[in-house]
């Protein structure tokens, strides 16, 4: 099969892996924003102590590759004798990466809303947890959203990282049929392109989602 | 007649910034009274210690049978019986009228969904807003979104109200539509604690003066004390307003 042509069966497999891309990236979307929220309630937490752990992490997922992560959740298990398929190392290292990331925005976004809102509702006998689901969440939700979705165009190209640990997604897809066919151009480019396909629409979104709030900015103040 | 609001000797720091030095002084039921002085003569921060917004070093401060300086106050049950309009008004964006009116009844009171709009409604015909009830407020001027405010406070059902500044962002005429809203629920028998600027209103609707001048209330009574001020500061405070 050395050397042979790109045919339409190597396209169908690039797709296959496009898909898995796809639901690498939804999972870690999912399972990222729901510990995201979590993080970002811990960053805005009343109690220092929640504030400092979260503090923590995040600044530890940050400034740590996620390269790295992958390789601690997927070999370093590994060796306490916990083995984990590579989807679920992948999902588990990029959903970390996502929290921390998502959180971090997500708490700006909250910080964000003015804190005569917080004392409004207070006055108002308002509990902080009605005050944050009916009164800050759906104005930090308004903020959030340009760049949520901008980070998710970047959870979805970091998702090639998890070609490393064997995941046959898009980019590990791409290796696999180049090593065969070795026309890397072609097949890379090709890969490129679909990843292309992916991000570009979610980038026009974001940037449709900050004119759109742009607007709203204006009347709000 | 009792006091509903009893301050006695609160003092009240910011980091090193002593701006409450010992500030006593009582609110009867049904009683309006007027706190004003210079900025930073403290009589916010009187204000916003009376619900709590802020908590003080020393004294006692009773609130409608609350024990405010107590550790183990019920801040919600405190917040249930005073209500607060503040300078910036403070709606809520993204509600509507209605929605910025009824979020806390239905929450905290448990008013169901179907008696909400009345609720609503009622409260907004004291303010005389009743046709804005589904606007937002940016689509409202500056004095109708203070009215709202008002109006949000009322529906809550507060037993004394708390006014600070409320007219200071807006122009004078709009700040009459505000003064007046004011002025009947005054006349209603409401209790307030209107701290402002507006020496006019202070005279002609407030049973009680209070003048605060460096975190201490300087000198008090009825509006007319305005017209014959025993100290030389307010003489001072009140011929540099005019």
């Amino acid at each position: 099969m050395m050397g042979g042509a790109f045919t339409f069966n190597h396209f169908v497999y690039l797709l296959q892996g496009m898909m898995w891309t796809v639901v690498l990236s939804a999972l870690a979307f999912v399972l990222g924003g729901v510990a995201g929220f979590g993080v970002m309630l811990m960053r805005t937490a009343r109690t220092r102590l929640l504030r400092q752990i979260s503090f923590v992490f995040v600044q530890l997922v940050q400034g740590t590759p996620l390269l790295i992560l992958l390789f601690v959740v997927y070999f370093g298990l590994g060796v306490v004798g916990i083995e984990l398929p590579p989807l679920l190392a992948a999902g588990v290292s990029l959903m970390v990466y996502s929290s921390a990331f998502l959180g971090e925005i997500w708490r700006g976004c909250v910080e964000s809303v003015p804190r005569t809102q917080w004392e409004a509702s207070e006055c108002l006998a308002l509990t902080r947890w009605q005050t944050l689901v009916d009164v800050i969440l759906p104005q930090a939700a308004r903020i959030a959203t340009p760049p949520t979705v901008g980070f998710l165009v970047q959870v979805m190209k970091s998702t090639s990282l998890a070609s490393v640990v064997g995941f046959v997604e898009l980019t590990r897809a791409a290796q696999v049929v180049n090593n065969s066919l070795f026309t890397p151009f072609l097949v890379f480019g090709i890969a490129g392109v679909l990843y292309f396909a992916l991000c570009y629409p979610l980038s026009r979104w974001s940037r449709s989602l900050e004119r759109k709030l742009n607007v709203g900015r204006r009347q709000a103040a | 007649m009792s006091a509903v609001v009893k301050l006695h000797d609160i003092h009240k720091s910011f980091g090193s910034v002593e701006v409450l030095k010992g500030v006593s002084f009582e609110i009867e039921k049904g009683e309006v009274v007027a706190i004003i002085g210079r900025s930073g003569s403290g009589k916010s921060t009187a204000l916003r210690c009376i619900n709590r917004l802020e908590t003080i070093q020393s004294g006692t401060l009773e609130v409608c049978g609350h024990r405010v300086d107590d550790q183990s106050l019920d801040l919600r049950a405190l917040r249930q019986d005073v209500g607060m309009v503040f300078q910036s008004y403070n709606l809520f964006p993204h509600l509507t009228v209605e929605q910025n009116i009824t979020l806390a009844p239905r929450r905290v009171k448990g008013v169901p969904n179907r008696e909400a709009r009345a609720l609503a409604l009622e409260s907004l015909q004291r303010v005389g807003l009743a046709e804005k009830i589904d606007a937002y407020p940016e689509q409202l001027s500056g004095g109708q979104q203070q009215r709202v405010a008002i109006a949000r406070s009322l529906a809550m059902q507060p037993k004394v109200m708390l006014f600070d500044e409320v007219t200071s962002a807006l122009d004078p005429q709009l700040t009459g539509e505000v003064l007046r809203v004011m002025e009947t629920l005054a006349r209603g028998g409401m209790t307030m604690a209107v701290v402002t600027h507006e020496m006019a209103f202070a005279r002609r609707v407030a049973n009680r003066v209070i003048f605060m001048h460096q975190g201490k209330v300087w000198e008090t009574g009825p509006g007319d004390m305005l017209a014959d001020p025993k100290t030389a500061e307010l003489r001072d405070f009140i011929s540099n307003g005019l």
